[in-house]
């Protein structure tokens, strides 16, 4: 029989044979990824924990990243709460405040490699299909039944085939071909399915398919992948794993899919999501001149040191308009770093922008930078849901960190065409 | 009984907002807060028995469970939608949240129609008409029949361990 690369993935994680679409199978994922939220997962289980331990202490991740450095004692609360079941149960991957944003860690530090299963309580697990990696979010419940027994269940999915041909023109990126097909597909498109990218990947870099596979849950995927190439295989070796430890899955010619996608990469053109829908995208020409308060350029879809690149390139030299805040936010320590050598921060500061450390930040509005009513933003991240960043009563535009940068100079929504 | 009727892709920053996560995680701590940026009369005047109905892709968005939590708490007693967000339809299997997903239903219902649920059997009646939904796939029913995901676990747990 032949299969997509979710099948694959379910037969290998599950042992059973001939998996169909819908069918429940029995998996043990590879990891586990919980951030701030696992103080609230632990609470849930405090006498089974005290009574028969974790199921491992290899599996989980955690990362505190949402809400740091703390905003409150109740948030200190937490993450004290945290270190202690991390000490107690001697937790070997633990990222304290200011690593990074979880999904960043999860890939820069190689826990994410190609045909492994990892399960997170975060909707945007789904991100580390970037190198191959099935993955996908649950809840917090679920992920306290794995913290003690290990295995959970997952229903095989049926699968979307999206094929790419040619290449983004310059000044376009893949935050525009994820929202352009968003737009297309729609918020619940891809409900319950499996997304796999096809044809010419090998222009885009890891960074790029992260932005992308991100954004997969926004359409309501389970999982979003690219296939293993040159690519991955480079970027995994520039993180110390060479090719021997892992091997690659890859679905058959002849697999089947419910849907199938065809994008010229090269007709793409600057997109932007408008408020209060993830899939209410339009050209970004349709609405410039729309005037902006806040802009923001970071988040696990968009803050790595590609993006603060293309943001320092376009900032060098000028300065942000008066009437706006612009926040930047490396996704991790390491991207901070290497921003930091590259002059890139020093560039970003003297534009005017506030640099914010490795974390979530305002993307979902619990402290630094919420929005007054009335207020608009324009920023990189993944959801632009009413008042995701703290306010019912602002709005929230998504984009590619070069529109967001050059709309941070003009004060207004702008498509960065020119500018590069 | 009131029926609560919602639209599309409704979210979980709609259902219970972000700014409020790493704070509220007990039923009292979240009630207040359900659905208070999409219909702030809601957690006023709902009462246990009460049914959601919405359009397409109802719970999209985070892996938040508050929304599910002070749901179930509440007493909802099933949501009706012609679809659900993955995470979200997990989540009400792991707390016995009852979900329905019956399109034609959805598009039949007008405000003030009359409404009947009878679960065991699967099938909802709206005005004299007829729904089926499908029943739950036995693997999911055993975890809800054991009171939700948790108790599950636990029965799990202590078989292993006797
Ligand atoms: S950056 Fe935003 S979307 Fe990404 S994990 Fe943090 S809160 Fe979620």
């Amino acid at each position: 029989m032949e299969m997509t690369f979710a099948e694959k993935i379910l037969t290998k994680y599950s042992g059973e044979k001939n998996l169909t679409p819908n069918q429940i199978v029995n998996v043990s994922p590879d990891h586990l990824l919980t951030h701030d939220n696992t103080a609230a997962i632990i609470q849930k289980i405090q006498n089974e924990l005290e009574k028969y331990g974790i199921y491992s202490n290899i599996m989980p991740i955690i990362v505190l990243d949402h809400v740091i450095p703390a905003a409150t004692e109740k948030t200190a609360l937490n993450h004290k709460k945290i270190r202690e079941f991390v000490n107690k149960f001697k937790i070997k991957n633990f990222f304290d405040v200011g690593e990074g944003i979880c999904h960043q860690i999860v890939i820069e530090k190689g826990f994410a490699l190609p045909s492994k299963l990892i399960l997170g309580s975060d909707s945007h697990t789904c991100s580390y299909g970037a190198v191959g990696t099935f993955s996908t979010g649950i809840d917090r419940t679920e992920a306290a039944s794995l913290l003690l027994t290990g295995e959970t269940w997952l229903k095989v999915p049926n699968s979307i085939k999206i094929n790419l041909k040619n290449q983004l023109q310059k000044g376009i990126y893949a935050k525009d071909l994820i929202l352009k097909i968003i737009g297309d597909i729609s918020a619940s498109g891809a409900n319950y399915c499996s997304v796999e990218f096809h044809g010419d990947v090998n222009k885009l870099t890891v960074e790029d398919r992260f932005t992308i596979t991100n954004m997969g849950v926004e359409m309501g995927a389970k999982n979003s992948v690219f296939p293993v190439d040159d690519v991955t295989i480079n970027y995994l070796n520039s993180i110390g794993i060479s090719k021997s430890f892992y091997n690659s899955i890859y679905p058959d010619n002849n697999a089947h899919y419910i849907k199938e996608y065809d994008y010229d990469l090269s007709l793409i053109e600057p997109m932007i999501a408008c408020p209060h829908s993830v899939d209410n995208v339009k050209p970004v020409d349709e609405i410039e001149g729309l005037e902006i308060q806040q802009c923001f350029i970071g988040t696990c879809t968009n803050g790595r040191i590609s993006d603060l690149n293309i943001a320092a390139k376009i900032l060098k030299g000028k300065k942000i308009s008066k009437n706006i805040r612009l926040i930047i936010l490396p996704a991790s320590k390491d991207i901070y770093e290497k921003a930091l050598n590259l002059g890139i921060i020093q560039t970003l500061l003297k534009s005017g922008a506030i640099i914010l450390p490795p974390g979530c930040g305002p993307c979902l509005g619990a402290h630094q930078g919420a929005l007054a009513p009335g207020e608009k933003c324009i920023s990189t991240a993944n959801r632009n849901f009413k008042g995701r960043m703290g306010c019912k009563d602002a709005e929230i535009y998504l984009a590619s960190p070069a529109t967001v940068a050059i709309s941070a100079i003009h004060g207004r929504i702008t498509n960065p065409k020119e500018a590069l | 009984m009131k029926v609560w009727k919602y639209g599309d892709n409704i979210n979980t920053d709609m259902l219970f907002p972000g700014k409020y996560t790493y704070t509220c995680s007990t039923a009292k701590e979240i009630i207040p807060h359900l659905l208070e940026d999409l219909d702030s009369s809601f957690s006023i005047n709902v009462k246990k028995g009460d049914i959601i109905i919405a359009g397409k892709n109802f719970g999209c968005g985070s892996s938040r469970e508050q929304p599910v939590l002070g749901l179930k708490a509440v007493g909802i007693r099933a949501i009706i939608a012609e679809s659900f967000a993955r995470i979200f339809y997990r989540s009400s299997i792991n707390q016995g949240l009852m979900l329905i997903e019956s399109p034609d239903a959805v598009r039949e219902y007008s405000d003030n129609d009359y409404i009947e649920l009878n679960i065991n059997k699967g099938i909802i009646k709206i005005n004299r008409k007829e729904y089926l939904f499908p029943k739950i796939p036995k693997e999911i029913n055993e975890i809800q029949n054991s009171g939700g995901l948790l108790e599950y676990t636990r029965l799990k747990l202590k078989k292993k361990n006797k």
